[in-house]
C-alpha cells in the first residue's frame, strides 16, 4: 500500500441532490460532475479535472438540471448545461445521459464534433488502450462518423520540449496541459495560439504564429535551457493529456498499455516520497506515472520522478559480486566474494582473531543518502555490532555535528511533523537553504498551491525563478552568513512578523549544514516566532537513515550515541554492547581512510563526484574496500570487492519521506538483485554474526520493538553561535567571490543517466553574479571559476538582478559544472572568478 | 406612417460634427451638466424607468445592468463600452463614433458618475483606426474642456477615459471576452458567474454596455423619461439605428422608434434596386434568424421580432433579393463564424468548421440530400451547447435559411451545381471566373493556416 488514503472532508453545509434518482447528500458547492461520482454515476468528460479549475471547455458533460426556484417549484435550465461548472444546490434535480435523452443526444453531438478532426490513429497511437476520448466514444459516442469531408492536419509531431512532444491534430483543446501549467507549476511556457478550428496548444513558435519579429515575454521568456517547455513538472501534462496529443519522447512508440503490468511503487529522487506507478513488460520498465495521493503528492510528480528510471538498467549494471584479484576485479560467485569481503573487514575491524588484531585501525561505513531506511539500518547495525564502531554517516553531502544535533534533538524518531497539508495551510514559510523547485520536488507544487494565501520568504542569495513562481520574498544572504541574517529577524521585520501568523512553518534545507550557527539559528527563530521547523533534504534515504541511526552520534530513533541509557537500550535489543566513543562524520571518515587512519570502508551508493573531499584517494590509501552497488561506478573501480545490491524497482522497503510519513513500496520488478540489507546479512553471517536484517520484515520488526526514545537518551539542541566571518576563507584576493551552489532538480546526478530525452529539459549551466559585482570585476561572456583544487570551470555570466554582492552561484552538478569535483569547494567557501579575457 | 426620429444621428449632417464645438453648439453636455446635479441613484432610477434596453443585440434593461453592481466597497469599479463591432450587417456604433464620439463620450460621463466609477475604457474593434484616431480625438478634446479628468466641472467628481483598441477579433465583443482581452490576456470568454457586475474588468464590479446603449442615456436625461418612452411600443421603448445594406436603394442608417416596419423603412430607403424584389433579409445582424417578405410588416421592436422567430438583435437589416443565391450567402455567413470561432468549447469550433465544410460542397454541387440533414444536426448539436452566445449565433442563417428555403438547397444538389448566376447579384462589376470560394477545391493547409 503506498497511497495513503484521503481523510472524509468534515462537511458542515449539506446539500441534498437527486442524480438520476437517487437522492444524495453532498457538500454545499460541490460540482455536479463530482456529486455524481459520489453516487456512483459517470458522466463523460475531457476538460474536467479534479485538480484544475472548471472551464467548462469540451462540453461534453452536458446534463439536464433543474432546481427549485424562489417559489419552491422545480424550474427546468432552458439548456443542458455543464455538470464541470455548476455546483449543485439544495433541491437540485439532475438527469445524466443515463436517464435524459437531451442530455444524452446533447453529449453524443459534442462526442461527434470532438471526433471529425481527430485522427483515426488509434492502432498506433500511445494512448490507445487507456484514452478518455477513445473510451468514451465507444461508451457514449455514434458507431459511426457521418462527417466526410477532409480532417484538419498538421506536422508532427510538434517537441515542445526535448522530452515532450505535441500531435496538435489529436488535441481536443481541452486545456489541461496549458491549465496545470498555468495553475499548477506555474510555468507559462505553453499556451493556446491562433483561434477556432486552426487553435491549437503550443510554445511561441513563430512558424506555427506566422508572424516574426516578436518574442516571448514575461514568465515565457524566463527560459534557461534554450527550450520554449522548460519545467520540471511538464511530464504531467502527458498524464493528463485525455487524448494522445501530448506524448513523451522516452515512452512514444514504445508499448501499449495493455501489454504493461502495472506496480505501485515510490519515488526514489527525493525526499518526498511521491507515490508512483510503474509500468513494466517482461522485467523491463517502460514508463513511471504519478500515482494519485491526497496527502503526499495529491495528482503530480516531477519530470525526475518520471522520467529518470533508465539509470538502474544500463550495460554497467552489476549483476554478478566482483573480487580484485591480481588488481583486476573478477566475477566470482556470491560465497566467493562474501569469503573476501568478511576476511578483508575482519582484519580491519580486528576481528579476525589473528596477532595482527591488535594493529587493526578500523573500518569506516557510508550508506549514502539514497538507500531506504531498512538498508540504512542494515549499514549502521552492521558498523556497530559487527564492525564495533560508529563510523558510519548516511550524510555524503555538506554536513556538520551541529547539524547532527539539531536532527538528533528535533527530528529524529519525532514521527510525522510538519506535513504537506500543514505547509499548504501555513499563513507564512520561511526557506532556509531551500529551493522547493530545484532541492523539494512536489514540495514547490504545495507551496504554489497557496499562491495568494501565504506568504513565502527566501533566505538565499538571489530570487531563484522558483521563488520568484511563488511570489516569494527575497532576504538576500550571502552563503555562510545565514545564521547572521536568520539572527536578525526580529519583531520589526516583515518575515518575522508574517512568521507569528499561526501554523507558519520554517523550512530548512540540508545545505544549512554548512553554515556555522545556521540550526542553532533555525531553532532560535523557531522559538522566538512560535514557527513550526521541517528539515526538508533533498535526497529518498536521508530521513529514514536518520531515522535508522546511520549517523556517527545517533542511533536509531533518535538516540544519543553518547547517552549510557541509550547504548544499553539499543544494546539490549542487538544483544551486544554499544561501542563507546565518538564515531566520524562521512567527511572525518574519508580524512581518516586517506591518511590510513581507518583501515576499510564499506560504501553504499555514493557517488564519489558529489564529494568535496576526494574519496577516491581514500580508498586508493584505504587497505580494504567494499563496495555495495547498482552500477559500476569509480567507486566500485576502486574498490577490493564489490557486491550488487538492487536498484529501488526490484526491492521492497520504505523511504521516510521529509514529513516522517513512511512510505512502504514492494518490489515492482522480481529479480534475483538482492537489497542492500539482506547483503549485509549474508556478510555479517559470514563474519559471524547473525545482524537480523535478511528481510525487510525482520528489520521492521526490530526498529517496531524500540520504544520511543526516553527524553534522556535524545541529544541536546546545538548551541554554536553565528559564523562571524564571512566565509571558510581558502582563496582570496579580488577575484574572490563567496561560493552559492546547489543542485538543479534536472542535472547531471547519476539517478538521471540514460535520459537523454529528460537531460534536454535541464537549465542551462549559468555562473551569477549581481551587477555591481559584475561590473567590479568586469564579468562578461563566459567567466573562468576556480576553487580548491583540479580543473576551473568555464560559464557563461548571468547578471542577475537583487543578487548579493560578492555572491557567485553555479548550479552544483549540471553540464559543465561539477562544483564538487571540478572546484573542490562547497557553498560558503571563496572561488576565484575571472572574465574569458583576463 | 412611422416617422424618423434622429436623435444621436441628429448633427452628422452639419459641417465637422464630430468636433466638440459643433456638438456643444447643439446641445451637447446639457444632459451630463444636468445629471451632476442629480443624486447617482436618480440617474440609474431615470434610465431605469425610460425602458432603455441594451442596443448591443441582447437587449437587457440598462439601467437593470448598473443595478446589479454591489454596493460601494470604497475600491474601484468600471465602466467598459463595448465598441467592437464587428457582426456582418451591423453598422450603428462605427458611425456613431466617427460622426458625433462625443455623444459617446457624454454618455460615458453621465454613467460613471451615476456607478461611481472613475475609470471608464472604450473597447474600440481593431480594424476601424479611423474611428479610433476620432474617438481619441474627442477623449482629448473632452478632457481639454474639463469635461473628463480631475474635478470635471468643479463638481468635484474625477474621470479618466481609456481608449483601447483590439486586436481583430470577433469573440472580444463578447463581453468577458473582451474583459479578458482589456486585460492583456487571449480573449475568450469567461465561466460566469461570476459575473462582470459583481467581478469584471481585474475582478472588480464593471457595467459592460454598448455603443449606442451609453450614447442614448444623454438624451434620455437631457430630454426627460417622458421624452424617451413616448417612442417605441409597450416593452421596447425609444428610438434606434436602423442599418440597411445590401440591395436597397439608399443603404444607411435610419434612426426610428422601435416598432417601425420593414416596410416602412423601405419606403425611406427608396425601396429594393430598380426591378427586383426581396428575397430575404436579416432583423438584427448575420447572427440572427432570417425574414422573408413575409415578415415585411413585423413591427421591428424586440418582443414582436422575437414573437416571429428571430431576434431583434443589432438591427442590421441586411436586404437580399431574388438574384441571391442562399446556399451562397449563408455560406459566406458561415465562413465568418468559423473563422472567428474562438476555438475554446467544442461545438463552435468543430461545428463552424463542419458546417462550412458542407455548404461550400452544397454551394459547389457537390452535396447530398443528407448533408441538408447533417447542416441541421450539427446546427442542433451547437445550439445551446456552446459556451456562450457566438456558437448560437452561427446556427441561427443556416439553420432559418434551411428551413425557409429547403427547396432552393435541394436544387443546389440535384442540379449538381448552384442555379443562380452571381453576376446579377453583384452590385458592381463581377466575374465568376475570379470566385474561387464557389470552387469544388479544398484549401491548402498553408491557405487554412491563414484563413
Amino acid at each position: 500500500m503506498t497511497t495513503t488514503a484521503d481523510k472524509t472532508p468534515v462537511t458542515t453545509d449539506l446539500v441534498t441532490v437527486t442524480i438520476d434518482g437517487l437522492e444524495t447528500q453532498v457538500e454545499k458547492g460541490t460540482l455536479i460532475i463530482r456529486a455524481a461520482e459520489q453516487v456512483g454515476i459517470e458522466i463523460p468528460r475531457f476538460c474536467d479535472h479534479p485538480a484544475l479549475k472548471p472551464v467548462g471547455a469540451c462540453r461534453q458533460c452536458l446534463v439536464d438540471v433543474a432546481s427549485p426556484g424562489p417559489d419552491g417549484n422545480l424550474r427546468a435550465f432552458p439548456k443542458p448545461q455543464t455538470s464541470c461548472t455548476t455546483p449543485v444546490s439544495e433541491g437540485m434535480v439532475v438527469h445524466t445521459q443515463l436517464t435524459s435523452e437531451e442530455a444524452d443526444r446533447a453529449q453524443k453531438g459534442v462526442m461527434e464534433l470532438l471526433l471529425i478532426n481527430h485522427p483515426l490513429d488509434c492502432p498506433v497511437c500511445d494512448k490507445g488502450g487507456e484514452c478518455p476520448l477513445q473510451n468514451q466514444s465507444m461508451s457514449h459516442g455514434r458507431g459511426e462518423s457521418r462527417f466526410v469531408d477532409t480532417k484538419r492536419v498538421f506536422e508532427k509531431p510538434l517537441a515542445l520540449s526535448s522530452e515532450i512532444l505535441l500531435d496538435r491534430e489529436r488535441c481536443v483543446m481541452c486545456q489541461r496541459c496549458t491549465r496545470f501549467s498555468k495553475e499548477i507549476a506555474g510555468d507559462a511556457f505553453i499556451d493556446l495560439q491562433n483561434r477556432g478550428a486552426m487553435q491549437q496548444i503550443g510554445t511561441f513558435n513563430e512558424d506555427v504564429l506566422g508572424f516574426s519579429g516578436y518574442g516571448p515575454v514575461g514568465a515565457a521568456a524566463e527560459d534557461e535551457a534554450g527550450n520554449a517547455f522548460s519545467s520540471y513538472y511538464s511530464g504531467n501534462t502527458v498524464q493528463i493529456c485525455p487524448v494522445g496529443a501530448l506524448t513523451s519522447a522516452a515512452y512514444r512508440f514504445r508499448s501499449r498499455p495493455f501489454d504493461l503490468v502495472s506496480s505501485p511503487g515510490i519515488s526514489e529522487h527525493d525526499s518526498s516520497g511521491s507515490a508512483i506507478r510503474t509500468d513494466h513488460r517482461r522485467g523491463k520498465i517502460l514508463r513511471r506515472l504519478a500515482d494519485n495521493d491526497a496527502v503526499v503528492n495529491e495528482y503530480w510528480i516531477t519530470d525526475k520522478d518520471r522520467f529518470a528510471f533508465a539509470w538502474q538498467n544500463q550495460p554497467d549494471r552489476l549483476t554478478r559480486p566482483l573480487v580484485r584479484k591480481d588488481g583486476e576485479l573478477v566475477e566470482v560467485s556470491w560465497p566467493e566474494a562474501l569469503e573476501a569481503a568478511a576476511a578483508g573487514l575482519k582484519a580491519a575491524a580486528g576481528t579476525s582473531g589473528t596477532a595482527a588484531d591488535k594493529k587493526a585501525k578500523g573500518v569506516g561505513v557510508l550508506p549514502g543518502g539514497r538507500v531506504t531506511m531498512e538498508d540504512a539500518y542494515a549499514y549502521q547495525k552492521f558498523a556497530r555490532v559487527v564492525l564495533g564502531t560508529h563510523d558510519v554517516d548516511a550524510r555524503t553531502r555538506v554536513a556538520s555535528d551541529e547539524e547532527q544535533a539539531f536532527l538528533g534533538a528535533n527530528v529524529a524518531g519525532t514521527g510525522i511533523g510538519v506535513t504537506f497539508a500543514q505547509l499548504e495551510k501555513a499563513p507564512a514559510v520561511l526557506l532556509v537553504g531551500f529551493e522547493p523547485e530545484d532541492e523539494g520536488g512536489v514540495v514547490f507544487l504545495r507551496l504554489r498551491k497557496s499562491q495568494g494565501k501565504q506568504r513565502v520568504f527566501t533566505v538565499a542569495p538571489y530570487l531563484t525563478s522558483g521563488a520568484h513562481k511563488l511570489d516569494a520574498t527575497l532576504v538576500p544572504a550571502v552563503p555562510g552568513r545565514e545564521a547572521t541574517i536568520l539572527d536578525s529577524l526580529t519583531a520589526t521585520t516583515d518575515a518575522f512578523k508574517a512568521l507569528k501568523g499561526p501554523g507558519s512553518v520554517i523550512v530548512v534545507g540540508e545545505r544549512v549544514a554548512g553554515v556555522e550557527g545556521g540550526f542553532t539559528a533555525v531553532a532560535g527563530l523557531a522559538r522566538r516566532s512560535k514557527a513550526a521547523v521541517a528539515w526538508i533534504p533533498r535526497r529518498a534515504g536521508e530521513r529514514g537513515a536518520l531515522e535508522a541511526g546511520a549517523l556517527p552520534g545517533l542511533l536509531p530513533g533518535g538516540r544519543d550515541a553518547a547517552s549510557a541509557a541509550a547504548r544499553k537500550e539499543i544494546g539490549a535489543v542487538w544483544g551486544i554492547e554499544v561501542p563507546h566513543g565518538k564515531g566520524r562524520d562521512a567527511d572525518g571518515i574519508i580524512a581518516a581512510a586517506a591518511v590510513n587512519s581507518i583501515d576499510a570502508l564499506v560504501i553504499g551508493g555514493v557517488d564519489a563526484s558529489d564529494l568535496d573531499a576526494d574519496l577516491l584517494a581514500a580508498i586508493k590509501t584505504a587497505k580494504f574496500t567494499v563496495s555495495l552497488e547498482v552500477r559500476r561506478t569509480s567507486v566500485t573501480d576502486a574498490a577490493d570487492v564489490v557486491l550488487p545490491v538492487a536498484p529501488p524497482s526490484e526491492k521492497s522497503g520504505t523511504f521516510v519521506n521529509w514529513e516522517g510519513r513512511l512510505r512502504s513500496f514492494s518490489t515492482a520488478i522480481p529479480t534475483d538483485a538482492m537489497s542492500d540489507h539482506r547483503v549485509l546479512d549474508l556478510l555479517a553471517r559470514e563474519m559471524g554474526v547473525d545482524l537480523r536484517t535478511g528481510t525487510v520484515e525482520s528489520v521492521n520488526a526490530e526498529l517496531a520493538s524500540l520504544p520511543a526514545a526516553a527524553a534522556g537518551q535524545r541529544p541536546a539542541a546545538p548551541t554554536v553561535a553565528a559564523a562571524r566571518t564571512t566565509v571558510k576563507a581558502k582563496a582570496t584576493g579580488v577575484d574572490a567571490l563567496v561560493l552559492s551552489t546547489w543542485h538543479q532538480l534536472v542535472d547531471e546526478g547519476s539517478l538521471q543517466d540514460g535520459e537523454p530525452h529528460l537531460a534536454g529539459t535541464g537549465r542551462v549551466a549559468v555562473a551569477r553574479v549581481s551587477p555591481s559585482t559584475a561590473r567590479r570585476l568586469a564579468l562578461t561572456g563566459v567567466v573562468s571559476i576556480t576553487g580548491n583544487r583540479r580543473a576551473s570551470m568555464d560559464l557563461p555570466v548571468v547578471v542577475t538582478e537583487g543578487m548579493a554582492d560578492g555572491v557567485v552561484w553555479v548550479p552544483m552538478k549540471s553540464p559543465n559544472s561539477w562544483v564538487a569535483e571540478q572546484l573542490g569547494a562547497n557553498a560558503g567557501d571563496t572561488v576565484m572568478v575571472k572574465g574569458a579575457s583576463a | 406612417m412611422t416617422e424618423l426620429t434622429p436623435v444621436l444621428s441628429a448633427t452628422w449632417g452639419l459641417e465637422r460634427s464630430w468636433n466638440f464645438d459643433t456638438y456643444c453648439a447643439n446641445g451637447g453636455y446639457e444632459g451630463a451638466a444636468k445629471a451632476m446635479k442629480m443624486a447617482p441613484g436618480d440617474i440609474i432610477q431615470a434610465v431605469k424607468d425610460s425602458g432603455l434596453r441594451g442596443r448591443g443585440g441582447a437587449g437587457f434593461p440598462t439601467g437593470m445592468k448598473w443595478g446589479f453592481l454591489p454596493a460601494d466597497d470604497g475600491g474601484p469599479r468600471y465602466l467598459v463600452v463595448n465598441a467592437d463591432e464587428s457582426e456582418p450587417g451591423t453598422c450603428k456604433d462605427i458611425p456613431t463614433m466617427m460622426n458625433a464620439p462625443h455623444t459617446l463620450i457624454e454618455g460615458v460621463v453621465i454613467t460613471s458618475f451615476a456607478i461611481g466609477c472613475h475609470h471608464a475604457f472604450i473597447y474600440v474593434r481593431g480594424e476601424v483606426v479611423h474611428v479610433l484616431r476620432r474617438v481619441m480625438k474627442a477623449v482629448e478634446e473632452a478632457y481639454d474642456n474639463g469635461w473628463l479628468g480631475k474635478n470635471i466641472q468643479g463638481t468635484g467628481f474625477d474621470l479618466e477615459v481609456t481608449v483601447h483598441s483590439g486586436a481583430g477579433a470577433y469573440i472580444c465583443g463578447e463581453e468577458t471576452a473582451l474583459l479578458d482581452s482589456l486585460e492583456g490576456l487571449r480573449g475568450q470568454p469567461r465561466l460566469k458567474p461570476p459575473f462582470p457586475a459583481v467581478a469584471g474588468l481585474y475582478a472588480r464590479p464593471t457595467v459592460v454596455n454598448n455603443v449606442e446603449s451609453i450614447a442614448s442615456v444623454p438624451p434620455i436625461i437631457a430630454k426627460g423619461v417622458e421624452w424617451f418612452t413616448s417612442m417605441g411600443t409597450e416593452k421596447s421603448k425609444g428610438m434606434g439605428f436602423f442599418s440597411l445594406s445590401g440591395h436597397v436603394k439608399r443603404p444607411g442608417q435610419y434612426e426610428a422608434p422601435l416598432g417601425i416596419t420593414l416596410r416602412e423603412l423601405l419606403e425611406m430607403a427608396g425601396g429594393m434596386r430598380e426591378g427586383h424584389e426581396l428575397k430575404f433579409w436579416t432583423p438584427g445582424g448575420s447572427s440572427t434568424p432570417i425574414f422573408t417578405k413575409d415578415h415585411l410588416d413585423v413591427p421591428l421592436d424586440y418582443e414582436s421580432v422575437g414573437a416571429a422567430g428571430s431576434m431583434l438583435g443589432t438591427r442590421a437589416l441586411q436586404i437580399f433579393d431574388e438574384t441571391t443565391c442562399i446556399v451562397r450567402a449563408v455560406e459566406r455567413w458561415t465562413e465568418f463564424y468559423k473563422h472567428e470561432s474562438c476555438g475554446k468549447c467544442t461545438p463552435c469550433r468543430e461545428g463552424t468548421y463542419w458546417l462550412e465544410l458542407i455548404l461550400r460542397r452544397l454551394e459547389a454541387g457537390q452535396g447530398t440530400r443528407a448533408d441538408i440533414q447533417q447542416l441541421l444536426d450539427t446546427c442542433d448539436s451547437i445550439l445551446g451547447r456552446a459556451f456562450c452566445a457566438l456558437g448560437d449565433g452561427a446556427v441561427s442563417p443556416v439553420a432559418s435559411s434551411v428551413k425557409l428555403f429547403r427547396e432552393e438547397y435541394e436544387r443546389h444538389v440535384d442540379e449538381a451545381g448552384c442555379p443562380f448566376d452571381h453576376a446579377k447579384s453583384a452590385l458592381f462589376a463581377y466575374s465568376t471566373s475570379a470566385d474561387s470560394l464557389t470552387g469544388a477545391r479544398s484549401l491548402t493547409s498553408a491557405e487554412e493556416a491563414h484563413a
